[in-house]
């Protein structure tokens, strides 16, 4: 027994006309300063307006939203009585709007404490809508949350499947104006959700086909939209595959590439996409060593390989490192510009981290604890894996 | 040799497991908190049954079957029809899954134990190492 959710998904060219036919009063627009900047802002208020909704903004979400963030937000909410609660950007305004809605309608809990075991008795004050501009992390679609303490330098996976957002706007017109590099880091993730979704443990009859759609568009549209941003197809096409994702390894898992990207984006502020991608190639390459099945089927459907078993999974490895290489991403941590013994002064709670991160569990093959310390020491030297 | 299952020999099994891993040891190094495990009566269980387990530090303190669940005290109680524990320990239903879908009913504070997932698969993996008798 499972569980699929998904908010109702509005997508494709003019998904953001739907907001004209919203009902209710108040919207609290939870977003960041560089998209208010960009004009998005905007296009959202724009329909707002037309629907007779009025239109507050929190504008003070940061990459890799803290839980401090999301008080304060949560306190403007409450202030401010929305009906409407908006997530307008990448993950990080997607996942604090969230958690500011949870906290917004249950102020008694601990940020800490916003767990899947918990009944939540959400949308008695509001329902969340979430538009992405990235593509992306999924979240848009997602029940997770991803915060970070910033005195600890770890990130907390939260969430509850109530969380997931009620109606979620696919416009390829909101990532169309992203610049090559948010491009690649966003995509690269999109591509990590739909091969982990695959291959973790938790994957699902239900998700699966999601997962190689998904994987099979971004390896063919991501060097497009990167090489030209105004390549409108390109850009559908990734958002679109974007959101498969999300459905997919929100509803399955993601796994340990995420625990080790999570764990370098904390303590090394690499972005997230990037950094998963750094990491997806070496737990590809561990994993196929005892379970390639999985890695060989996705390798098959995406086009990198016509055969089975470990040579193919590995393929699959090989296809992502070549997709970084077209995009001008990093392939090892030390390609990422992050000093050795930096990495090495901090490996230990790296890897305490990375161990005891809810993504971990879904690996196909468990490292121990010592496995996993070389991997993020192979990763950090590129150097491919033969244990 | 099978250790039936529940049963204190089993239980005890489990501890001697947990003080073996590695694994586990590293994972729960700053683990604090005591469990008791009752596996709810069905069709294979004619009675209600409480095992503890006591985990500090990476390591098993005690394990013991006790007569109510009162007998010692805990901070985390995992409670489960006696068949839905058998999925768990013969590898077929994730215990974090487990919890998820209300299938494991868990008492106690959920922070912690999300903070430690890896430990929760190693105990589950050192439950699939105690040979087990089922009763079938």
């Amino acid at each position: 027994m499972w569980y699929f959710v998904s908010p109702r998904i509005i997508f494709g060219e003019g998904a953001l006309d739907a907001l004209d036919e919203l009902e209710g009063k108040h919207a609290l627009v939870v977003t960041d300063v560089n998209l208010v900047k960009a004009g998005l802002l905007n296009k959202v208020k724009d329909h707002l307006d037309k629907a007779g909704i009025k239109v507050h903004v929190f504008d003070q979400v940061e990459p890799d939203p803290s839980v401090q963030t999301v008080l304060k937000g949560s306190e403007l909410a409450r202030k401010l009585g929305p009906d409407w609660i908006v997530g307008l950007g990448g993950g990080s305004p997607m996942d604090a709007a969230k958690a500011i809605w949870i906290l917004y309608e249950r102020p008694d809990l601990e940020p800490a404490a916003i767990s899947p075991f918990i009944n939540l008795g959400l949308r008695q004050k509001a329902r969340l809508i979430t538009i992405p501009t990235t593509s992306g992390t999924g979240a848009e679609v997602t029940w997770g949350i991803v915060l970070t303490d910033t005195e600890a330098q770890r990130k907390m996976g939260l969430g509850n499947r109530e969380n997931a957002a009620d109606i979620a706007i696919v416009d390829p017109q909101m990532a169309a104006g992203m610049p090559p590099r948010l491009t690649a880091d966003t995509g690269l993730d999109a591509l990590t959700h739909a091969v982990e979704g695959y291959t973790c443990t938790w994957r699902t009859d239900v998700t699966d086909g999601l997962c190689i759609e998904a994987a099979r568009a971004v390896l063919e549209y991501l060097p497009r939209a990167y090489a030209d941003g105004s390549d409108m197809q390109a850009r559908e096409k990734m958002h679109n595959a974007a959101t498969c994702a999300g459905l997919a390894f929100g509803n399955a898992m993601a796994s340990m590439a995420h625990a080790m990207g999570h764990v370098l984006g904390a303590v090394f502020h690499i972005p997230h996409g990037r950094a998963v991608a750094i990491f997806l190639p070496y737990t590809i390459e561990f994993g196929a060593r005892e379970a390639p099945e999985r890695f060989a089927q996705m390798a098959a459907f995406a086009a990198c390989s016509d055969k089975g078993g470990e040579r193919a999974a590995l393929k699959l490895a090989d296809a992502v490192r070549n997709l970084c290489h077209k995009l001008g991403s990093p392939v090892s941590v030390a390609e990422a510009g992050i000093k050795r013994d930096a990495y090495e002064g901090r490996l230990d709670k790296m890897v305490d981290d990375a161990f005891n991160d809810t993504q971990i569990v879904t690996a196909v093959r468990t490292p121990s604890y010592d496995e996993l310390r070389q991997l993020f020491l192979y990763a950090y030297s590129g150097r491919t894996v033969d244990f | 040799m099978a250790f039936k299952f529940p049963s204190d020999e089993w239980i005890k099994e489990l501890g001697r497991q947990l003080n073996a891993s590695d694994s586990y040891g590293k994972s729960a190094k700053d683990w604090e908190g005591d469990f008791i495990f009752i596996a709810e009566p069905d069709a294979t269980l004619p009675k209600e049954a409480y095992m503890f387990l006591g985990l500090l530090h990476g390591k098993c303190t005690g394990a013991a079957m006790i007569a109510t669940r009162d007998e010692r005290k805990a901070q985390f109680f995992i409670r489960a029809p006696a068949a839905v524990w058998r999925k768990v320990i013969e590898g077929k239903l994730d215990p974090i899954q487990g919890m998820m879908t209300r299938k494991l009913k868990l008492e106690g504070n959920m922070m912690k134990i999300m903070r430690y997932p890896k430990a929760a698969k190693e105990i589950v993996s050192c439950c699939a190492k105690v040979p087990t008798d089922f009763g079938d």
